[in-house]
C-alpha cells in the first residue's frame, strides 16, 4: 500500500517540478540573455559612435601620446600607462595589507573584534569615491609632497621610478588613494574566503603538529586561494575604472615619464573630465574609442587573471 | 462606502493631476556655469506665472549644443559661441542671447606674498607657456615693485575638465599671444603646455592652495564666494584691472559698440579703461522658430523679463549683469523668434 503513494506523490511533484523549471529555465535564460545583449549592445554602440578616429588614426591611436583638442590630434597611450601604472601600484600596496588583515580577522581575532573591525571595513567600502578623492587632495596629497615623496626620494632615489620634481599630485599618490580604496573589497571577500575553509582542515594540520601560524598559511590560505584571487581581481577592476577620487590627485597630466613622482592621466578620468564640453566629431569619438580601450584592457587583465588561476590550480592539484 | 471613498481618491486624483497638465512644460539644458543663475530665475518665473515650468538641467555647453541640435529640449545654453559649423547642423537656426557675464581671474599661493599681484598679458602667457618659470622673473618683478618674489619654481595649474571657464581663459591668452595662438590655441580643453589639472573650479583652487608656489585660473564668482585673493590683469587700454562685477560689465560696454547683430562674440581684451580683459558672456541658444505658438510666446516673455527685471538677481549671486547697450540690442532680437 505505500509503495504506490510514494509513487503517486513523486509524479505529482515530477510533473509541477517540470511545469515550474520550464518556467524558471526561460526566466532565468532571459536574465542571463539581457546581461549577454547588454554588453554586445555596449561595444557595438562604443564601436560605431568611434568611427571617426578609428578610421582618421588607425591603430595609432594606441601608441601616441599627442592628446591635442584643439589640433584634433588624439593618441591614448599617456592615459593606458596612467590606468595600469597606478592600478599595478594600488594593487602592490593592497594585496599584502589586505590579505594580512583578512588572515588576522578570520583566523586569530577573537569573534568580538572580527566582527566590529569587519562592519567597518564594510563601511569604508561604501564611501563614495569623491569623498576618497576630496580627503586625498587635502590629506594625503601634502603628506605625499612634504614628507613621503621626498623619503622614497632620498632613500631610493637612484632608481628612475623615484626621481624629479616632487608635486604631491602624482601617479604614486593616486595609487595609494586606490590601494586605500581597494583594500576593503580584498579584505571582506578574502575573509569570506577564509572562513569557508572547513574547520577539519585547520585541525587535520594542528594534529600533524603544525602550529597555528603554519596550518594558517600553509593549509588554509592555499585552499581559500580561488576566493582570495577573486577578492584582487575585485579590487583591480575597482581600481581600473575609478574615475573621482584617481582625477582629485593623479594631476591630469597626459604625459609618460618614468618617475612615480610626476603627474599622469587616467582612461576613465579624461573620459570624465572631457565628455560633457566635448565638441566636434571627431573629440567626441576620440573619448569613446578610449572607452573602448578601457574594455579592452579590462578584458585582457581579467583574462590574464584567469589563466593564472587556471595554471595555479593545475600547480596546486598536482602537488 | 467603498464607492465613495474611491470616487474621492479619484476626484483628489484628478485634481491634482489637472494642474499639472495644463501647466507648460519647457525644457532646457547646457553650460554648468550660469546654472544657479538660470534655476533661480526660472523658480522666479514660475512664482508669478504658476502655469509655466521651466526646467533646467546643467550638462555643459557641449551637451547643451548637442541637445539642441538633436531637437531634444526647447532651448540651449553655452559659455561659448556656436561657431558656423555646429550651427549649420541644427535644422532651425539658433539665436543667441547673452544672459549674464563672467570674468575669469589668476589666484596664486606663493611663500612669503600677501599682496595682490599684477599680471601683463606677457607675464601671464609666458607663465602658461612655460617661458617664465621662476616667481623672482625680472619680468614679474617690473610690474610689481615691492613684492619680494622667492627664487621657485612656478607651478602651474590649469582645468583637466572642459570648461567654458578654460575656454574664456585660452581665447585671452590667444588673442595677447600669437605664440600661444600658433601653439596651444583656443578651446574648452587644450593641449597644456606645463601644468597640473585640477577638475573643477574647486579642483583648481585646492589644488592651487595644496601646492607653495603655485598660480591656476578660477571662475570671479568661486574667488568672491570663497573669499580667495586674485591678481590683476593689465587690460588693452594699459590700466591694470581688478576684476569684480562692474570691471566685468564694462568689459560688456566697451565690446558692445562693435556687437555683431548675432551675439557671437568674444569680449576678452576689451579696450577700455575700466574693462576687465578675461570677461566673457554666456549665452541662451533659442531657436529661431518655435512651432508651438504658446511655447514661443512663453519664451519670448521670459526673455523680456530676464533682459529687465531678471537682470537684477545677478550681482546677488555673484554674477555681472549685462550693460544697457547690450540690452537694448537683445530686446529688438526677440521680435525675431517666430
Amino acid at each position: 500500500m505505500a509503495t504506490p503513494a510514494v509513487a503517486d506523490t513523486t509524479v505529482i511533484g515530477r510533473r509541477t517540478t517540470q511545469t515550474g523549471d520550464i518556467v524558471a529555465r526561460l526566466i532565468t535564460f532571459a536574465f542571463a540573455a539581457s546581461i549577454i545583449l547588454i554588453t554586445f549592445l555596449l561595444v557595438w554602440q562604443l564601436w560605431s559612435q568611434s568611427a571617426p578616429t578609428r578610421h582618421k588614426f588607425g591603430f595609432a591611436f594606441l601608441f601616441t601620446s599627442t592628446w591635442n583638442p584643439v589640433t584634433e590630434e588624439f593618441g591614448a597611450l599617456p592615459f593606458v600607462y596612467g590606468t595600469v601604472v597606478t592600478s599595478i601600484l594600488a594593487l602592490l600596496i593592497s594585496v599584502p595589507l589586505g590579505l594580512g588583515s583578512a588572515i588576522f580577522l578570520s583566523e586569530l581575532a577573537p569573534a568580538g573584534i572580527s566582527n566590529a573591525l569587519t562592519f567597518l571595513i564594510e563601511l569604508l567600502a561604501a564611501i563614495p569615491s569623491v569623498i576618497y578623492g576630496l580627503l586625498a587632495l587635502f590629506t594625503l596629497v601634502p603628506l605625499m609632497r612634504d614628507y613621503g615623496e621626498p623619503f622614497l626620494k632620498s632613500t631610493l632615489g637612484f632608481l628612475p621610478w623615484f626621481k624629479g620634481p616632487v608635486y604631491g599630485l602624482s601617479l604614486l599618490t593616486a595609487g595609494m588613494v586606490l590601494s586605500i580604496m581597494t583594500i576593503p573589497f580584498i579584505i571582506s571577500v578574502s575573509r569570506e574566503a577564509l572562513l569557508a575553509v572547513p574547520r577539519e582542515q585547520r585541525e587535520a594540520a594542528l594534529a600533524l603538529g603544525a602550529t597555528r601560524w603554519e596550518s594558517t598559511w600553509q593549509i588554509v590560505v592555499p585552499y581559500a586561494k580561488l576566493g582570495i584571487l577573486g577578492s584582487i581581481f575585485l579590487g583591480l577592476a575597482r581600481a581600473l575604472g575609478e574615475t573621482m577620487a584617481v582625477t582629485m590627485v593623479i594631476g591630469n597630466d597626459p604625459k609618460i615619464k618614468a618617475s612615480l613622482f610626476a603627474p599622469g592621466y587616467s582612461i576613465a578620468a579624461v573620459i570624465a573630465n572631457e565628455f560633457s564640453e566635448a565638441t566636434g566629431k571627431v573629440y567626441q569619438s576620440a573619448l569613446i574609442e578610449l572607452g573602448i580601450v578601457l574594455f579592452l584592457l579590462t578584458i585582457i587583465i581579467n583574462g590574464v587573471a584567469r589563466l593564472m588561476i587556471i595554471a595555479t590550480t593545475k600547480k596546486g592539484s598536482k602537488r | 462606502m467603498k464607492l465613495t471613498k474611491m470616487s474621492l481618491a479619484l476626484a483628489g486624483l484628478m485634481a491634482v493631476a489637472i494642474p499639472l497638465a495644463t501647466a507648460q512644460q519647457i525644457n532646457a539644458a547646457g553650460a554648468s556655469f550660469p546654472a544657479v543663475i538660470y534655476q533661480k530665475w526660472f523658480e522666479e518665473y514660475r512664482k508669478m506665472h504658476t502655469d509655466v515650468q521651466i526646467n533646467y538641467q546643467s550638462i555643459g555647453s557641449g551637451g547643451g549644443i548637442a541637445q539642441l541640435t538633436a531637437g531634444t529640449v526647447d532651448f540651449g545654453a553655452s559659455d561659448m559661441p556656436m561657431t558656423d559649423e555646429q550651427i549649420s547642423k541644427v535644422t532651425v537656426k539658433p539665436l543667441h542671447f547673452p544672459s549674464v557675464l563672467g570674468g575669469v581671474v589668476p589666484t596664486y599661493n606663493i611663500a612669503g606674498v600677501m599682496q595682490d599681484l599684477k599680471f601683463t598679458p606677457e607675464t601671464l602667457s609666458g607663465i602658461f607657456l612655460g617661458a617664465i618659470t621662476k616667481w623672482n622673473d625680472p619680468r614679474l618683478a617690473k610690474d610689481n615693485p615691492g613684492v619680494k618674489f622667492p627664487n621657485a619654481d612656478i607651478q602651474v595649474v590649469h582645468r583637466s575638465d572642459g570648461s567654458g571657464t578654460t575656454f574664456v581663459w585660452t581665447d585671452y591668452l590667444s588673442k595677447v599671444s600669437p605664440d600661444w595662438k600658433s601653439k596651444v590655441g583656443v578651446g574648452a580643453s587644450v593641449n597644456w603646455p606645463v601644468g597640473l589639472g585640477g577638475k573643477g573650479n574647486e579642483g583648481v583652487a585646492g589644488t592651487v592652495k595644496q601646492t607653495p608656489n603655485s598660480i591656476g585660473y578660477v571662475e570671479l564668482i568661486y574667488v568672491v564666494q570663497n573669499k580667495m585673493a586674485y591678481g590683476s590683469v593689465k587690460n588693452a587700454s594699459g590700466s591694470f584691472v581688478k576684476a569684480d562685477f562692474n570691471t566685468v560689465t564694462d568689459a560688456a560696454a566697451a565690446a558692445a559698440k562693435n556687437m555683431p547683430d548675432d551675439f557671437r562674440v568674444s569680449i576678452t581684451n576689451a579696450a577700455g579703461k575700466n574693462a576687465y580683459p578675461i570677461s566673457s558672456f554666456t549665452w541662451l541658444l533659442i531657436p529661431s522658430h518655435i512651432p508651438d505658438a504658446a511655447k514661443a510666446k512663453t519664451i519670448k516673455a521670459f526673455l523680456q523679463w530676464m533682459l529687465a527685471d531678471g537682470q537684477k538677481y545677478a550681482a546677488g549671486l555673484s554674477y555681472a549683469s549685462l550693460p544697457k547697450e547690450v540690452i537694448a540690442k537683445e530686446v529688438k532680437q526677440i521680435a525675431k523668434i517666430q
